[in-house]
């Protein structure tokens, strides 16, 4: 089966205006805000990963369609199928999220940092070539950033790995960098913003040394 | 469960949530009385998430951040180097900031932030995102043509200053820290926190004009 996200948006031209908006404005109908809590809520309860969560919703065939909370409702309500939690035998969640506790959960976040298995492959300054090959799975490398040259401008250390992670795979920690682009690498000659530098958050089996 | 009753096709995210509110708040209730059944969430925490998000977590947390290392440069410095322990510093740390980068505007180079694979942001310096940051425009332009959407911001640069836009495609998050505006030296902390505003911390704007 070909994976297939619809979120990968850099570089595609893409009709539309961008529409401000004030700060503060947060939701747009009373149903938002429960979608929005609701997402959040679910992560303790250990039914699906971050990662999962975004290759479902980047896999939604009408992602386009739909505005940010109505994919993530949408996801929600898939993963609570695939998952088994509306059966009649759900599975136990690892952990409710109570009233008393959700401020300190949230302000104590879910790092993504993870103890390195093996040294650093990059070193900042190095010159790396990212990996041409669209996998068929969710991956966090953009398209417009494959079999680009760039260099190292930060090593972030270990980090959870969403190519597996998000396959239910492990989180297979892997070396995270800053990778800086020139735009004319990216987009050729007659970018738009020629001296403009463009960078990504890229794991080690991204990359090549170049 | 799972079908959309409506069906958009001009693909503007952002008018999308009035068209068919009954039908996607009855879903919602739906499945938050399923999953509360279920045991897996409680609605009071529910409560308590978008009290937080509604009223103490959002952008005044980031203009916070950004007056502090305005009148620090001891701060600033920190920040720079350790953007994570020191915005937690000020009591602001937790879920998408947990590896916070903060980068500098100077009069070379101006930062500018996007997710162009989801929304990724950092909420807990900047609260939930606005909806063009999360829309299909801004995450195809900002990368290709940053300079066509800060015109569109209303945002005019030098030819001669770099853009520097960091695409959040892991679990590092990004706050802008802008150049302080000129014929401030008389204002507060509090005073220069009220000129940073919400699109001068992504980089689509810049911090308000001493009055």
């Amino acid at each position: 089966m070909t994976y297939r996200s619809h979120a990968d948006l850099g570089g595609q031209d893409v009709p539309g205006a961008i529409i401000q908006e004030p700060e503060g404005e947060y939701f747009h109908a009373p149903w938002e805000p429960r979608v929005m809590a609701m997402v959040v809520a679910m992560g303790p309860t250990g039914m699906s990963n971050i990662d999962m969560n975004r290759a479902v919703r980047e896999t939604l065939p009408n992602y386009r369609d739909l505005s940010y909370y109505e994919v993530w409702l949408a996801a929600l309500e898939k993963l609570a199928l695939q998952k088994g939690l509306l059966s009649d035998t759900p599975p136990p969640p690892k952990q409710v999220l109570r009233a008393e506790s959700a401020v300190a959960t949230i302000k104590k976040g879910f790092s993504a940092s993870r103890p390195a298995t093996k040294p650093a492959r990059f070193s900042v300054g190095d010159r790396v070539r990212t990996v041409g090959v669209q996998p068929e799975h969710h991956t966090r490398l953009p398209a417009y950033a494959r079999g680009k040259l760039g260099a190292i401008e930060h090593v972030h250390g270990a980090h959870v790995f969403p190519d597996t992670n998000s396959r239910g795979l492990g989180e297979s920690p892997q070396w995270l960098y800053t990778v800086m682009f020139d735009a004319r690498e990216l987009w050729g000659a007659r970018a738009p913003a020629p001296l403009s530098v463009i960078s990504i958050d890229a794991f080690e089996p991204y990359l090549e040394p170049a | 469960m799972g079908e959309h009753e409506h069906h958009h096709h001009d693909g503007h995210h952002q008018e999308h949530a009035q068209r068919a509110p009954s039908a996607l708040e009855l879903r919602v209730r739906a499945l938050e009385a399923l999953l509360t059944e279920k045991g897996y969430i409680d609605p009071a925490a529910l409560d308590v998430l978008i009290d937080e998000y509604q009223t103490k977590i959002g952008p005044r947390n980031g203009a916070q951040v950004v007056a502090r290392a305005w009148v620090n440069p001891e701060f600033r410095r920190w920040l720079l180097k350790d953007a994570t322990s020191a915005i937690a510093s000020l009591g602001f740390s937790g879920r998408q900031g947990e590896h916070m980068v903060a980068v500098e505007n100077t009069p070379e180079v101006h930062n500018m932030v996007v997710c162009t694979l989801c929304s990724c942001y950092p909420w807990s310096v900047l609260g939930l995102p606005p909806t063009w940051y999360k829309s299909a425009p801004y995450r195809a332009r900002a990368v290709k043509d940053p300079r066509g959407v800060l015109e569109e911001f209303g945002v005019e640069l030098p030819q001669s200053t770099q853009i520097r836009i960091w695409d959040s495609t892991a679990e590092v998050r990004y706050l802008v820290l802008p150049q302080r505006p000129a014929g401030t030296e008389h204002l507060s902390e509090n005073g220069l926190a009220n000129l940073v505003t919400r699109d001068s911390m992504i980089g689509t704007g810049l911090p308000k004009s001493a009055a």
